[in-house]
């Protein structure tokens, strides 16, 4: 009675695994999985992400075919065929995985991912700057202006209509910045590197398209790099809980030419001009 | 009143213990105000199971608003409290208190050959400090502004802004919400760090007499390493959670800082930083996650055992892998931020040394495969949960990988991924683990069966529908879906967005799978078939008890005389050997 019903569920659960694992491993080849990717670093991203699924989608394959064989090869009636490991095999089973999974993991994450990584961290002189700063619930970004240099922000004189950056109207710095609410504009094949903070509380200045994603944290100014390899709109979308609007905290980076973006930017006039 | 009682109970109960393993008298000193452990942990039990109904439920609301959206009566205030509240419920007072705190007390002084737990009073002490937290945590839903709504994690600033005093509000479930919330949290933590004190204490001072520390089960030593992760982990959380109470409350600034400006209000503050609070969040908030995936592991081990009817592979090298994992688990809690902000060569070193992890994780993940070589497998509903378990564990840890890989983190941060993978991790493999661990040990705890039929039902229910929810949502992870959304409209997000509701039907299954246990542990308790007193022919302590265990547990304490896993003995491998025959 036992061995019958034992090996029906040996059966069940055997082809449901495999039938699991099929269908995990088909999803990648059925469904649209990832967005397109549209800046240089997201490549190398991208480039992580497929040698990960083809790392952990080996274990994944393997694990669960061992343990369906396992479950119909010795599911059922009679006794236990065990016999203790020898000493030497035992190791074996052990340092095996220990060599694998170390191998297969921090090599990864140190010769692709590492110099992804520092792309994504490090200020290249020539890079254009912008300045990123987030409020409930919104992204506000500002370019410095003719003279290169941005005015400071101060929270008295912050106005959320009239001044929602709080730049002084006396200082000479501020006086030409140019600032965009709801959008960031940004020139393709050109490296952008990013400013950001925050006047309330946590966001996260997340563009999946472009791969990029950094915390705006009040009190702090954090960086990220951007070059962009395509020209289009691609959306914003804050990824850090930020109070009930979250998910209505959206905005937009435009990408475009080079050309259009010095049309662009000679087009915009000075807050306080 | 009933904390004097309390006392009495727990003075006779401790004096019983050495002299006359007495009765106590009485269904108050008996079921309520008890100091055995095993009735504590049927209480946590129960417990567990009345907050997962509000968990759950909570689940199933915005599961239907994310999949039709508009058709579930909800606003986004609501939205982010529900998500929130499911997060802190299901995480501290359904899977701790089931895994951690119940299945524990139940388990480890019957495996390792003690009368109690080394302190009952305390322990008595800690379940019911659990019954206020709990019951805070469910009244926030009422008070003015909601729940609290920053996330389980709340962080600040979100979490901080009060609206108390000269301190700017920052959402309305910043408000009285948050406060019960960390309340709450407070009074969790004490009773955890209590409970965790008593499974050290017993577990290295109150062994059975030939208990050595390598003749200890896998599922004493996962808890034993869980209770120590807990206590040095949590005093962090505690620290943080009183210095968000003073920052909300008396105008401190421990992480809020300068210039902040929530909705054209200057707040007052000077010199915090949010970022401190996320390293002490993470500090616990990670050893955490082994905290309860460890005792998952640590039964499946154990029931993987008996009804595979041969030792467990590799108990040594499981030991140490366990010890190993504990150490790094330390080590490497800021993978939990590597967007945050935090110095990018800090992301580095967090994400070398989280993928370290993965080699003790492997070394346990062949060990319990390893498990079923030449075995005789019986297919038991516990059984089925312990393999089910196998498979949760590798699909949610290479899940692991990709989070643990900081470049790749870049993508995946605060989307669906992030959920998928921790569901899988705290969610399915610490359940799969708990009612593996539930239906072992029922006929023990009532001295009769769960019934078999409605056991599987609830299994194929729980794995499919688990697995295909949360595996799923790792594809919507791929795809950039962010968490924490009431709605979306971005077009990158449409091929994601499509699977909304596959995932909600699939989570209707899971969780009505639970239906059928709930009925069979209730049902079981008073009419399922008397159980005898090792109905699995399973070899560890607990088994050598008369069923029902009297109080005291044993008439004479056990002496130990060999390993915990005598199975496959005898010329024909087919007898089974207790942890305290006579040699």
């Amino acid at each position: 009675m036992r061995s019958q019903r034992g090996a029906v569920s040996a059966w069940l659960l055997s082809s449901l695994l495999i039938l699991a694992t099929i269908l995990t491993v088909g999803a990648f080849f059925v469904l649209k999985w990832r967005p397109e990717v549209a800046s240089e670093h997201g490549r190398g991203v991208d480039r992580m992400i497929t040698y990960i699924i083809f790392a952990a989608g080996f274990i994944f394959v393997v694990g669960h075919l061992v343990l369906s064989t396992f479950l119909v090869k010795f599911g059922g009636k009679g006794t236990a065929a065990y016999k203790p490991m020898t000493h030497k095999t035992e190791m074996l089973f052990t340092i095996g995985p220990v060599v694998f999974m170390v191998a297969v993991s921090e090599l990864g994450v140190l010769a692709i991912g590492g110099p992804v990584w520092n792309q994504v961290y490090t200020h290249k002189p020539d890079d254009l700057v912008v300045d990123i700063t987030a409020k409930q619930y919104e992204w506000i970004s500002r370019y410095p202006g003719k003279d290169g240099k941005f005015g400071r922000k101060r929270p008295d004189l912050f106005d959320d209509q009239e001044n929602p950056l709080g730049l002084d109207r006396k200082d000479p710095d501020a006086k030409d910045d140019i600032v965009v609410r709801g959008a960031v504009y940004l020139p393709v094949g050109k490296g952008a590197w990013f400013n950001i903070q925050s006047w309330d509380v946590l966001h996260s200045f997340n563009v999946p398209v472009l791969r990029a994603k950094q915390d705006a944290v009040p009190g702090l100014t954090t960086h990220t790099r951007i070059v962009p390899t395509a020209v289009g709109r691609y959306e914003i979308s804050c990824a850090e809980i930020c109070g009930p609007g979250h998910y209505r905290m959206r905005g937009f980076v435009n990408v475009k030419s080079e050309a259009d973006f010095a049309k662009w930017l000679k087009s915009q006039v000075g807050w306080f001009e | 009143m009933a904390i004097a009682q309390a006392v009495e109970t727990g003075k006779a109960g401790h004096q019983a213990h050495g002299r006359d393993h007495g009765h106590p008298a009485g269904f108050i000193r008996k079921y309520i105000f008890s100091t055995d452990h095993k009735v504590i942990g049927v209480q946590y039990l129960l417990m567990a199971m009345l907050m997962s109904v509000v968990g759950l439920g909570l689940s199933l609301w915005f599961r239907v608003q994310l999949a039709w959206p508009g058709k579930a009566a909800m606003t986004p205030e609501q939205y982010v409290a529900i998500v929130t509240m499911h997060g802190t419920i299901m995480i501290f007072f359904v899977v701790s208190l089931a895994l951690s705190s119940g299945l524990g007390n139940f388990s480890i002084p019957l495996q390792v050959g003690a009368r109690d737990m080394a302190y009952p009073f305390l322990n008595m002490l800690s379940f019911w400090i659990i019954v206020p937290a709990s019951a805070i945590m469910i009244l926030s839903f009422f008070v003015e502004g909601g729940a609290a709504a920053g996330g389980w994690t709340a962080y600040p600033p979100l979490s901080a802004l009060s609206g108390f005093g000269k301190v700017p509000r920052g959402s309305p479930g910043s408000g009285m919400g948050q406060t019960l919330w960390l309340l709450a949290m407070a009074l969790f933590i004490v009773s955890f760090t209590m409970g965790g004190l008593n499974y050290v204490a017993t577990i290295l001072n109150l062994r059975a007499r030939g208990m050595s520390l390598m003749r200890m089960p896998l599922t004493v030593w996962t808890y034993f390493v869980a209770a120590l992760l807990g206590l040095l982990s949590f005093p962090a959380l505690t620290a943080a959670a009183i210095m968000l109470l003073l920052d909300r409350h008396l105008g401190t600034s421990f992480f809020l800082p300068s210039g902040l400006v929530v909705s054209g209000q200057q707040a007052a503050n000077v010199g915090g930083t949010p970022l401190l609070f996320q390293h002490l969040f993470w500090f616990l908030g990670h050893p955490e996650v082994y905290v309860l995936v460890l005792p998952a592991i640590g039964i499946a081990f154990d029931v993987i055992a008996a009804f595979s009817r041969r030792p467990p592979h590799g108990y040594k090298t499981s030991v140490w892998a366990l010890l190993i994992i504990a150490f790094l688990g330390m080590i490497v809690w800021g993978h939990h931020m590597f967007t945050s902000g935090m110095n990018p060569f800090l992301g580095k070193y967090f994400s070398i040394a989280t993928l370290l992890i993965t080699a003790p994780f492997a070394v346990l993940g062949v060990n319990l495969l390893a498990s079923l070589w030449r075995a005789r497998i019986r297919f038991t509903t516990s059984m089925l949960f312990a393999l089910g378990l196998i498979s949760a564990v590798g699909t949610g840890g290479i899940g692991g990988l990709f989070l643990a890989t900081a470049t790749a983190d870049l993508h995946f941060h605060d989307t669906y991924f992030v959920v998928g993978h921790f569901h899988l991790m705290i969610g399915v493999v610490t359940m799969t683990g708990t009612f593996a661990g539930i239906y072992y040990w029922f006929p023990k705890m009532f001295g009769r069966h769960m019934n078999e039929t409605l056991g599987k039902l609830h299994f194929w229910g729980t794995f499919i529908g688990a697995f295909a929810l949360f595996v799923i949502q790792h594809f919507q992870g791929f795809g950039g879906m962010t968490r924490r959304y009431f709605e979306y409209s971005a077009d990158y997000v449409q091929p994601a967005l499509a699977l909304n509701p596959a995932v909600t039907w699939f989570a209707f299954l899971a969780v009505g799978a639970q239906i059928p246990f709930f009925f069979n542990f209730f049902w079981s308790m008073f009419k399922g078939k008397k159980a005898e007193a090792n109905p699995w022919e399973a070899t560890t302590l607990e088994w050598t008890t008369a069923t029902p265990v009297p109080h005291g547990n044993w008439e004479r304490l056990p002496v130990v005389s060999g390993k915990p896993y005598g199975y496959a003995e005898g010329a024909n491998g087919d007898a089974h050997r207790m942890q305290n025959a006579e040699a």
